[in-house]
């Protein structure tokens, strides 16, 4: 086999790192500050202090961080910081586009082909963001029989579904959107949306494809939440507690997964079948029903529908990291932030600068994140993978797996956790500590 | 299902009156129909499914599927999409020029689908062939059957939501594709074959550059095994699905890797050798079982047969010697007819040619295995899930635009 691609070059590398920051600034220059002195013209400069904020003063304050630091202290405690950005929407979005290009990558690889290279010059790092300006440029075409408000709202509801599941998914200690108590069957809640959602926008496109699509993922998402929630009850018997976040905090010692490898493994299989994933991606079997229930959406509307299914894929991993991978338990590898900084400032040429409240994050929180992250990556490879390597089976076997064979193994799994506790070995007063 | 068109203006007083009385003496006078047509009354638990032409999991054709749930109750395949006269068109131009045109319904296929052709003029003319052409245009013809079968293989792979055996087959194929293009001069379309012979002599370094690439083509699809063929979901998937049995392969006259997968042992390769088949050893592979696995992994086993009879065939050629008769210009056939018939990739190709005394054929009809073949469909689709269509439809061996003509 030939290769197509050159080979890599740091020099190359450098140098298109370099051309596309040069066209940025460039960009920025010519677009931003014409538009920032349009702006300006119109409004009355406030006075601070006593002294008028211009726009040099302005940007003088920006750069230093004695004024801008409690601003983003003050920012990051709010609900909204959390929402938007990290262990909400943002963070998880970030997580999402990352594992659609990594999907890309590594099936190329195993398919002996290149994969996305020329978009972004480094191995095509912004053909995600080609796809997306090309979904927005797109006509959105609605069927003519079509119900249309129900068609309209089913992918915004659906990644509005997708985020609050993202919401409940504790990523460091004390770093959760909605720290509920009975997280966990708030996650039951959210999961059991998705069919609803999907049965809505394949019904109301009024087509056959999208039909067959719909019913399909009905009986898939419906037969296989059962043994989903089965095979978590045996992590909430030994814990005794639905909250997520204590469900990652009591795995400081070892992570379930030790001592639940069925349960695990039944909610792996599981969470493929919610995903729609490879083997078990029957509602958009494209060569039976043409994409299932996404046959009728286009444009941004397929965008969406895209962006909820990766957040979900990044909701599902994460779920599974936190109850059977230990969480963000991991060894202390982040270093501890350096004291000397606020006692005796950084020393930068001729200036100290004294920075007060600089450590944003701790060192828990830090090296918690650290190991979410890698944890849940490693989940979201292991799902990409049977994509290379499976074909699709049949809806008839599908419910077979889903009906006699996972749920019988799901109740292994209850009676493995069931005997742990009642031993003495596991659980609240037990041998081993937790 | 039976709607009798009421009035297309309902007015208040109708709406609030419903019309009974009219609509029950339009439902019982029978509805007027052009002479032909009969209304067809349908069970309102079908839904019709139109499976193409513009649809991932069709080709170039239409399945018209009406399923009851999940189980196909009937099927009735529609080919015609890609109908492009070639036997009318060959009936204009005479014996040499119908070559470039007669190729096109199968272009990956195009040495296979003029072998015919090109032995039943050389019937007709009178030529005999050179010993050396005749070599090279097994191992011509043993080459595109292995560049068909895996791009079937890699459609059969896609159809089966398996995107890495789409794409492994599909990269293989440049192998022989690279080989056919230095032979040739062109990687499909190739136009090779011409009565009296082969276009162009081979390249020097040929034999041991095409030895070389099909012993490294034959080891790369073996890997195909692990992958594909011994993969636990695709045999579940395939066994037992579309069974086709010995007796009804025969009455239905399906040809090639089906008829073989279902037990029969028929290969024109071997029953009615042509050209130097005879002289190399040429097995078949046969399968009893008549699934779709079985119809999918006889021609896997094809085409490591196919290297072996290229590998024969490169060590039997004869190392010099013309390759091509020089024939008058516009030659004339007789008063004659002549019938010929190979083995294609997609089973027995056959091809009638009737001549009148004139530089043009009268007639040139084409028997194709595609067509055979699908005429099986409907009968295995019958009470087959939805989701065995693909699988069963493709393992057909069937090409849409041969089909057509």
């Amino acid at each position: 086999m030939s290769v197509i691609a050159p080979d890599f070059r740091l020099s190359g590398f450098i140098r298109s790192i370099l051309d596309n920051a040069f066209w940025a600034l460039l960009l920025a220059n010519l677009v931003g500050i014409p538009a920032i002195m349009m702006v300006l013209f119109y409004i009355e400069m406030p006075v601070i202090n006593g002294e008028l904020l211009t726009p040099f003063l302005a940007f003088t304050w920006l750069a230093d961080p004695s004024r801008i630091l409690p601003i983003v202290h003050a920012f990051m405690a709010t609900d909204l910081f959390r929402v938007m950005a990290f262990p909400g929407f943002g963070f998880a979005a970030l997580i999402a586009a990352g594992t659609i290009f990594v999907e890309r990558k590594l099936l190329a690889k195993l398919q002996l082909r290149v994969g996305p290279f020329y978009c972004g010059k480094i191995e095509g790092i912004l053909q995600l963001m080609g796809d997306g300006l090309k979904l927005i440029s797109k006509e959105i075409i609605i069927p003519a029989k079509a119900d249309k408000p129900i068609f309209w709202v089913a992918p915004v509801i659906f990644v509005a579904t997708a985020a609050a599941f993202v919401a409940l998914i504790p990523v460091a200690p004390g770093w959760v959107v909605a720290d509920v108590d009975l997280g966990l069957i708030a996650v039951f809640a959210v999961i059991g949306f998705f069919p609803i959602i999907t049965i809505l926008s394949a019904w109301s496109a009024n087509s056959k494809f999208p039909f067959i699509g719909g019913i399909r993922a009905l009986f898939q998402m419906v037969s296989f939440e059962i043994p989903l929630i089965l095979s978590l009850l045996g992590v909430v018997i030994l814990t005794g507690t639905l909250n997520l976040s204590e469900i990652a905090a009591s795995q400081s010692v070892f992570p379930w997964i030790i001592f639940l490898p069925v349960g695990a493994v039944v909610f792996f299989t599981t969470m493929l079948a919610e995903l729609e994933r490879i083997p078990f991606d029957l509602p958009e079997a494209e060569s039976e029903i043409v994409a299932g229930w996404l046959t009728e959406f286009s444009g941004m509307m397929y965008g969406l529908v895209q962006l909820g299914t990766y957040l979900k894929l990044y909701a599902f991993a994460a779920l599974f990291v936190v109850l059977f991978l230990g969480g963000w338990h991991g060894p202390m590898v982040v270093p501890p932030f350096p004291e000397e900084i606020l006692t005796e400032g950084i020393v930068m040429g001729p200036v100290t600068a004294k920075i007060p409240g600089l450590p944003l994050f701790t060192q828990e929180m830090l090296n918690g994140t650290l190991w979410f992250v890698l944890k849940t990556v490693g989940v979201i490879f292991f799902i990409l993978l049977p994509r290379g390597v499976f074909p699709r089976i049949r809806i008839d076997m599908l419910l077979n797996l889903g009906w006699s064979k996972l749920i019988g193994l799901a109740f292994v799994n209850i009676f493995i956790a069931l005997g742990l506790l009642y031993a003495g070995v596991l659980g609240p007063g037990g041998m081993l500590p937790q | 299902m039976i709607t009798t068109a009421t009035t297309d203006t309902p007015t208040a007083t109708t709406a609030a009156a419903p019309p009974a009385p009219a609509a029950a003496a339009a439902a019982s006078a029978a509805p007027e129909l052009p002479p032909g047509l009969a209304l067809q009354k349908v069970d309102e638990r079908i839904m019709t499914l139109n499976v193409g032409p513009q649809h991932p999991g069709s080709g170039h054709m239409r399945i018209i599927v009406q399923i009851d749930g999940d189980h196909i109750v009937a099927c009735d395949p529609d080919p015609g999409y890609v109908h492009r006269g070639e036997e009318k068109m060959a009936e204009y131009r005479n014996y040499i020029t119908n070559i470039p045109h007669l190729e096109r319904p199968v272009i990956h296929d195009s040495c296979n689908i003029l072998y015919p052709y090109v032995l039943g003029v050389e019937e007709l003319l009178g030529i005999e062939t050179p010993e050396r052409a005749k070599y090279v245009r097994v191992i011509a013809a043993e080459l595109n059957r292995c560049i068909y079968t895996m791009y079937w293989l890699a459609i059969y792979g896609i159809f089966l939501g398996h995107s890495t055996m789409f794409m492994w087959p599909a990269g293989d194929r440049e192998l022989l594709i690279d080989l056919m293009e230095k032979m040739t001069g062109a990687r499909v379309t190739h136009a090779h074959f011409v009565p009296g012979g082969v276009r162009n002599d081979l390249p020097p370094n040929f034999e041991d550059v095409c030895l070389r690439q099909v012993n490294y083509f034959e080891k790369r699809i073996k890997e195909y095994a692990d992958i594909f063929y011994d993969n636990p979901i695709l045999i579940s998937r395939t066994r037992e699905t579309g069974v086709l049995s010995r007796q009804d392969a025969i009455r239905l006259g399906t040809t090639g890797s089906v008829l073989r997968a279902s037990g029969v042992d028929y290969d024109v390769r071997k029953k009615e050798p042509y050209d130097v088949y005879d002289e190399l050893d040429v097995n078949t592979n046969v399968m009893t079982a008549g699934d779709s696995y079985a119809r999918s992994r006889v021609p896997w086993l094809d085409m490591m047969e196919s290297c072996n009879i290229i590998r024969s065939a490169l060590e039997k050629i004869p190392k010099s010697g013309s390759v091509r008769v020089k024939l008058k210009p516009n030659p004339k056939g007789g008063n004659d007819t002549v019938y010929k018939r190979v083995e294609s990739g997609r089973g027995a190709l056959g091809c009638y040619i009737v001549s009148d005394g004139k530089p043009e054929p009268y007639r040139v009809k084409m028997s194709v295995g595609s067509f055979r073949n699908l005429i099986a469909l409907p009968y295995l689709l019958k009470g087959e899930k939805l989701g065995n269509m693909p699988a069963v439809y493709w393992s057909l061996n069937y090409w849409p635009v041969e089909a057509d003509r």
